[in-house]
């Protein structure tokens, strides 16, 4: 039955060893010099959005590559976080640091509540649960008074981090974000290459023996959606900031659809494809707005080319042509 | 005037006769999602989007052909059916070894294509299906107004799905199709065409999603947006019902149809949600649904 996808993630997924491997570390440097050069060379907003998603599905990743917990309703946890950051943020007048954070605890506090129901079952049933206990979030954000039902929460101040750095300049907003995911990716590199990150990697390749060998699987499942759902939380409340905005878009189930797909595109169970991925479905989404092309039939014919075609995603691929042989 | 709990008779049995119609519509596509699962292990995320063909057949049958309602309720779900054949010859058939999760994340992607596929070309808007004229006009009851239409939507997707039940699981036919779903190899074995029955069996579930798709054309505006909301929902219902169970399916959909018009009459602002907090309620109590068998 489930034979392929764990056969798959054990040639891409990072080294099984607790030290990052070179070519980890090379691919890091390089993307670390493209990110702080990027605002220079593209526009920055755009570069933000990048980062934005970036860390959503590196989030989301977490989950699917090193748990093999698919979850269909991760926009509930980047959409939540956004709205609250948005209010916090606009009505109550809090700093951005300190509504990026509320949205944050938040999108954590909703994600142990729907992890906890959630991991009752598994596979495509847990897909499912998650999509539904997504819904009735949007559900809430199209009723609640706060959220501005269609309109959502606009023009939401950037503010000054810290009461000094003035976030109106797009420069430094763009390095604020960057730091943003910096963080939140080191904080999935190291929960990767964590015991924690091994025993996921046991979990998702077989889950019977892990108990057998005396892990309460349930706990370290519910700690990694937290985690990823804290982390989607991270993503959506910067995203509010950037963008001064928070709408209904952010917790519609497509949403949850489209961090999947920047997951698989890039290679689910790699540390770099959710980047490459979230990079690549952004720019086409931004190249074919002002296309004549209905963008959801191009997105899913590249959805449908991914799970038919190249499941390892272009990271994954990369990956397993170059030097991609198990130690 | 008399009242029930304080609503008049007429709000109340007119919110469950709502109920009742989306139930009927719940109980349908979630009856196909069970049939197309039992067989082929996969969700069929599609399943919104070819309910949602099955309406635009009939209403373009209708606007380009002349063909009527009682046609296409012939003619969509044969169309829809025979499109579903061929997305599992070409496309679903070649995941089957792989892990359940790609049958989702396809029907995912097909169902995208097909939804914008619709709404490039037709918009968001809604395109209005007139009530056959057999079925104009309609009942009083004495305590409420019966349109028609709408008692035969209910009793059409009844008969539907006794006479699922019962081929599945009273005749023959049923009885290979349930031993293929416990042992494939085997049935194959004994010299049954156990593809074709998968092919056959995507094929008659999707056409079941038409089904429902023409039903619901003269209720609901005919949009390319129909199906994506509603596919949730009865992702909802199969969670709760259990996939395990043809019955639970069926029993499932209208019974939540009824409670989300019982919601409506008495807690409006709940309507939209009460169906996923019965499902919190049903994982913390029975994780298996109400309907299915711990696996």
């Amino acid at each position: 039955m489930a034979t392929e996808i764990h056969a798959v993630r054990r040639e891409t997924a990072a080294p099984a060893t607790g030290r990052p491997a070179m070519p980890g570390l090379l691919a890091l440097a390089v993307l670390l010099l493209v990110l702080i050069a990027a605002p220079y060379v593209l526009y920055p907003v755009f570069v933000m959005k990048v980062l934005c998603f970036a860390l959503f599905a590196c989030a989301f990743n977490l989950l699917i590559g090193f748990a093999g917990l698919l979850s269909f309703g991760h926009a509930a946890f980047f959409g939540g976080a956004a709205y609250i950051t948005a209010h916090t943020v606009k009505v109550w007048g809090l700093p951005p640091e300190l509504g990026i954070l509320l949205g944050t605890a938040f999108a954590a506090t909703l994600g142990l509540a729907f992890g906890a129901l959630a991991i009752r079952r598994q596979g495509i049933y847990f897909a499912m649960i998650t999509l539904a206990l997504s819904q009735m979030v949007f559900f809430m954000a199209l009723q609640l008074k706060f959220t501005g039902g269609e309109d959502g929460i606009q023009a939401v101040p950037r503010g000054h981090l810290f009461g000094v750095i003035d976030l109106s300049q797009s420069m430094a907003m763009y390095y604020t974000v960057l730091a943003v995911f910096l963080f939140g990716f080191a904080v999935i590199w190291r929960t990767v290459h964590s015991p924690f990150g091994q025993v996921l990697k046991a979990i998702r390749e077989n889950e019977p023996r892990a108990i057998s060998l005396g892990y309460r699987t349930d706990h370290y499942k519910l700690m990694a959606f937290v985690l990823s759902a804290t982390l989607a939380g991270l993503a959506g409340g910067t995203k509010a900031i950037v963008f001064q905005l928070a709408t209904l878009t952010d917790v519609q189930w497509q949403m949850s659809g489209a961090v999947v797909l920047m997951t698989l595109l890039g290679g689910i169970g790699t540390l770099f494809g959710p980047v490459v991925g979230a990079a690549l479905v952004v720019t086409l989404e931004n190249y074919l707005a002002a296309s004549n092309l209905p963008v959801p039939v191009v997105i899913g014919v590249i959805f449908v080319a991914c799970v038919l075609l190249f499941r390892r995603g272009i990271v994954g691929e990369i990956a397993a042509r170059f030097g991609g042989k198990r130690p | 005037m008399s009242t029930i709990f304080g609503i008049p008779p007429q709000a109340l049995f007119g919110q469950l006769l709502l109920g009742l119609i989306n139930g009927s519509f719940y109980a349908l596509l979630s009856l196909g999602l069970a049939v197309i699962f039992g067989m082929l292990n996969v969700i069929n995320f599609a399943h919104g989007a070819l309910y949602m063909l099955g309406a635009f057949v009939a209403w373009l049958l209708l606007t380009t052909a002349g063909i009527g309602y009682w046609w296409a309720l012939l003619l969509a779900p044969l169309v829809v059916g025979a499109f579903g054949v061929v997305l599992e010859k070409t496309l679903l058939s070649r995941l089957y070894k792989l892990d359940h999760l790609y049958g989702l994340l396809l029907t995912f992607g097909l169902a995208l294509i097909v939804e914008g596929a619709f709404r490039h070309f037709y918009g968001v808007s809604g395109q209005p299906y007139p009530i056959p004229d057999l079925l104009r006009g309609g009942q009083n009851l004495g305590f409420m107004f019966l349109p028609n239409y709408r008692g035969w939507v209910v009793v059409a997707s009844l008969v539907v799905c006794l006479a699922t039940w019962y081929a599945i699981e009273r005749t023959k036919l049923g009885a290979y199709l349930r031993a293929a779903t416990e042992n494939p190899v085997l049935v194959q074995a004994f010299g049954i065409n156990v593809p074709l029955m998968i092919t056959a069996t995507y094929g008659f579930g999707v056409a079941l999603a038409g089904v429902a798709g023409v039903l619901a054309a003269p209720i609901y505006q005919v949009s390319p947006l129909m199906g994506s909301n509603l596919i949730i929902v009865v992702f909802a219902v199969v969670v709760i019902g259990g996939m395990g169970s043809i019955l639970g399916a069926v029993l499932t959909g209208y019974g939540l149809g009824l409670l989300e018009g019982l919601t409506k009459v008495f807690y409006p602002e709940a309507s939209n949600i009460v169906v996923f907090v019965i499902m919190a309620v049903v994982l913390l109590i029975k994780p298996a649904g109400l309907f299915g068998r711990e696996r």
